[in-house]
């Protein structure tokens, strides 16, 4: 298949290397860097408003997360060699380091977080449930049945613990994505010291709205009544975070503009040509621009509680289309220009390949499928009917 | 068949040709070769290269180079006028067939040829995730194709495009500089059949190699030099607009 070239490439420069799976795996591994920071919202800083959807949080953070490597292991050429990573790591690599960020926040982090959290209930149901969903509580217990007060201070005080050490976590996770990207000197798209700090916050943004529609989509469904509180303040930390990361990615095009160094002409016309649907109208008009101005609306006026629930759902969506779109313009767009600054390439998206869209959907629709399962396997709304321990705190178990 | 005494001595020179071309391309035995004595390096020289692309080919041949991607390949700059940052440059099948004519006749045109940097401090090598890729203690950027997961970041990191997926493989592949030649006592694929000597291959651990006298007296530039890469690929007559 002949790829349109305009000007100049480097003969291997052609053929894009990074697809648009390359793209799902920052995006993903944003969502749960950001729900987890929702929910340790909650945990640590006390934010007692946005309590109904820490567990939401929490599972969200899961699902994704066992999603993640998925993209990557895909588009390996040699996916059967991919535990050398682990087992002879090269440790100046980047891309090394990160299988060890991955496994430190998913086993250390977020598995015994779910777990301390859920114990006490996952307790009550290995005793009250009947068959084999009995015995797939009793195996989630780990031989650890002891739900008495002082037990269940312990879970709570751990749990904190590891929250606490999780918010660090959470932002060395996504944090280290930005840096697997802004290290590669060759690529000036790429190369910035910004680049883990707007992927930080892009992450808390995307992460934040994602939970927020979940909260409303299920809650929906669910038949509930949405607490409208708790989306007000979650909107409310949306817009905050918001405002700091269209910030920063300002900071660094005003820069770049600025310096004009040797990369500046063809990536202006890169942005201004190849990037220009993608990057200038779906990333920042229609998902930065106007999700801020819809959540700054709901700020200075005062709206009607069914007008606000919509525009959160309208900013929300559009929120998450908009950091997609940022991860598709730092992952293809970094590699759709030649390094030698004179010429351009295209991306074609395959259809039915292994790194075609197809399977894109599909890594798409996979973690709301086990997000359905961790929801039926361990419900985290507060009226599930989880048994109150005597005694036990407030915390988590509702 | 039977051979009769006047069809042998018909064979007989058809053979002691074809031998003779057998001993010819078996390489010299360096059963001695010591990794630590080399350190090995690629001098070019612009003005002499007149981009007839045998380079390309030989290169292509020798480490069967699959089609559309190249070890090395030459580029045709045309500079015209005083517009040394905004260059024309072509590069129509890695130069593998040599170049047409340039439409425009004014300004100035030379050949580039382009290789892997074998850089010292290699972008490609620190960021392999299992170092796969590595410099070899002569100075060689390699690649070992049993352990490369193909997860293509070394191909993103090299600033040069000089490393691509071979698709047979499914792993990172580059310029060995003719490694399995030059440990055995042989110069590379591209400059053996350079008709002008415009690639030479360099041993700057070796005092006697002409390379330290060259060095002296030209001026040799790197490629992309704010890259602090290291690289041992030097260019005698570079022009400015070359990236």
């Amino acid at each position: 298949m002949q790829i349109p070239v305009e000007g100049f490439m480097y003969p291997n420069e052609v053929e894009l290397q990074w697809s648009v799976l390359i793209v799902l795996y920052p995006f993903i591994t944003g969502l749960v860097a950001g729900a987890f920071i929702l929910a340790s919202l909650e945990r640590v800083f006390r934010v007692q408003a946005v309590k109904p959807t820490y567990r939401l949080a929490l599972l969200t953070a899961l699902s994704f997360l066992l999603v993640a490597p998925l993209p990557l292991q895909l588009h390996l050429g040699h996916p059967e060699r991919s535990l050398e990573m682990y087992l002879t790591p090269h440790r100046s690599s980047a891309m090394a380091m990160f299988g060890f960020v991955y496994l430190w926040y998913l086993m250390a982090v977020l598995l015994l977080e779910i777990w301390l959290d859920y114990r006490h209930d996952i307790v009550a149901r290995s005793q009250s449930e009947k068959g084999w969903k009995r015995l797939v509580y009793r195996l989630l217990t780990f031989g650890s049945s002891n739900v008495s007060e002082r037990a269940l201070r312990i879970d709570e005080r751990l749990g904190y613990f590891i929250t606490l050490v999780g918010i660090p976590s959470a932002f060395l996770l996504h944090g280290y994505v930005g840096f697997i990207f802004g290290s590669v000197k060759a690529n000036p798209w790429w190369s910035s010291p910004l680049m883990p700090i707007v992927f930080v916050f892009s992450a808390m943004v995307s992460g934040i709205a994602a939970v927020m529609l979940l909260y409303m989509l299920s809650t929906r469904l669910r038949g509930q009544q949405i607490d409208i509180r708790c989306v007000d303040k979650i909107a409310q930390y949306l817009l905050y975070t918001f405002v700091i990361d269209f910030s920063l990615e300002m900071l660094d095009l005003i820069q770049r503009i600025y310096e004009a160094d040797e990369s500046f002409r063809s990536l202006d016309f890169m942005v201004h040509t190849r990037l220009w649907k993608s990057q200038v109208i779906i990333q920042i008009l229609l998902g930065t621009v106007t999700p801020i101005a819809l959540l700054g609306l709901t700020q200075v006026v005062k709206l009607t509680e069914t007008a606000r629930k919509r525009i959160y759902g309208l900013a929300g969506c559009l929120t998450v289309i908009g950091i997609f779109a940022m991860r598709w313009n730092v992952v293809i767009g970094g590699q759709l220009f030649s390094k030698s600054f004179l010429g351009y390439t295209t991306y074609k998206m395959a259809f039915a390949t292994r790194e075609g869209l197809l399977i894109a959907i599909g890594l798409m629709i996979l973690p709301f499928g086990i997000l359905w399962v961790l929801v039926k396997l361990l419900p985290p709304w507060p009226d599930s009917g989880s048994l109150p321990a005597s005694g036990a705190p407030a915390h988590g178990t509702s | 068949m039977d051979i009769t005494r006047r069809r042998l001595l018909m064979l007989l020179p058809a053979a002691a040709m074809a031998w003779k071309y057998v001993q010819a391309g078996t390489p010299e035995a360096a059963p001695n070769y010591k990794l630590t004595e080399h350190w090995w390096a690629m001098l070019i020289d612009i003005p002499k290269c007149i981009g007839c692309g045998s380079c390309v080919r030989a290169c292509a041949e020798e480490n069967d180079v699959p089609e559309g991607y190249y070890r090395t390949w030459i580029e045709r700059y045309h500079v015209a006028d005083w517009k040394i940052e905004r260059p024309d440059v072509e590069s129509p099948d890695g130069g593998k067939n040599g170049f047409p004519p340039h439409a425009d006749e004014g300004g100035k045109n030379f050949f580039v040829p382009k290789l892997c940097n074998h850089c010292a401090d290699s972008p490609c090598t620190q960021v392999c995730p299992v170092g796969a890729t590595f410099v070899s203690p002569d100075g060689v950027v390699l690649v070992d194709k049993n352990y490369c997961l193909g997860c293509r970041y070394c191909v993103q990191a090299c600033p040069y495009g000089c490393r691509f997926i071979n698709p047979k493989t499914n792993t990172a592949e580059k310029c060995t500089l003719c490694y399995h030649r030059i440990t055995k006592g042989l110069t590379t694929a591209c400059c053996e059949v350079c008709p002008t000597g415009a690639r030479q291959l360099a041993d700057l651990k070796n005092p006697k190699d002409p390379i330290h006298e060259y060095l002296r007296t030209h001026t040799v530039q790197v490629l992309k030099p704010h890259m602090a890469t290291g690289s041992k690929v030097f260019y005698n007559g570079m022009d400015g607009s070359v990236r």
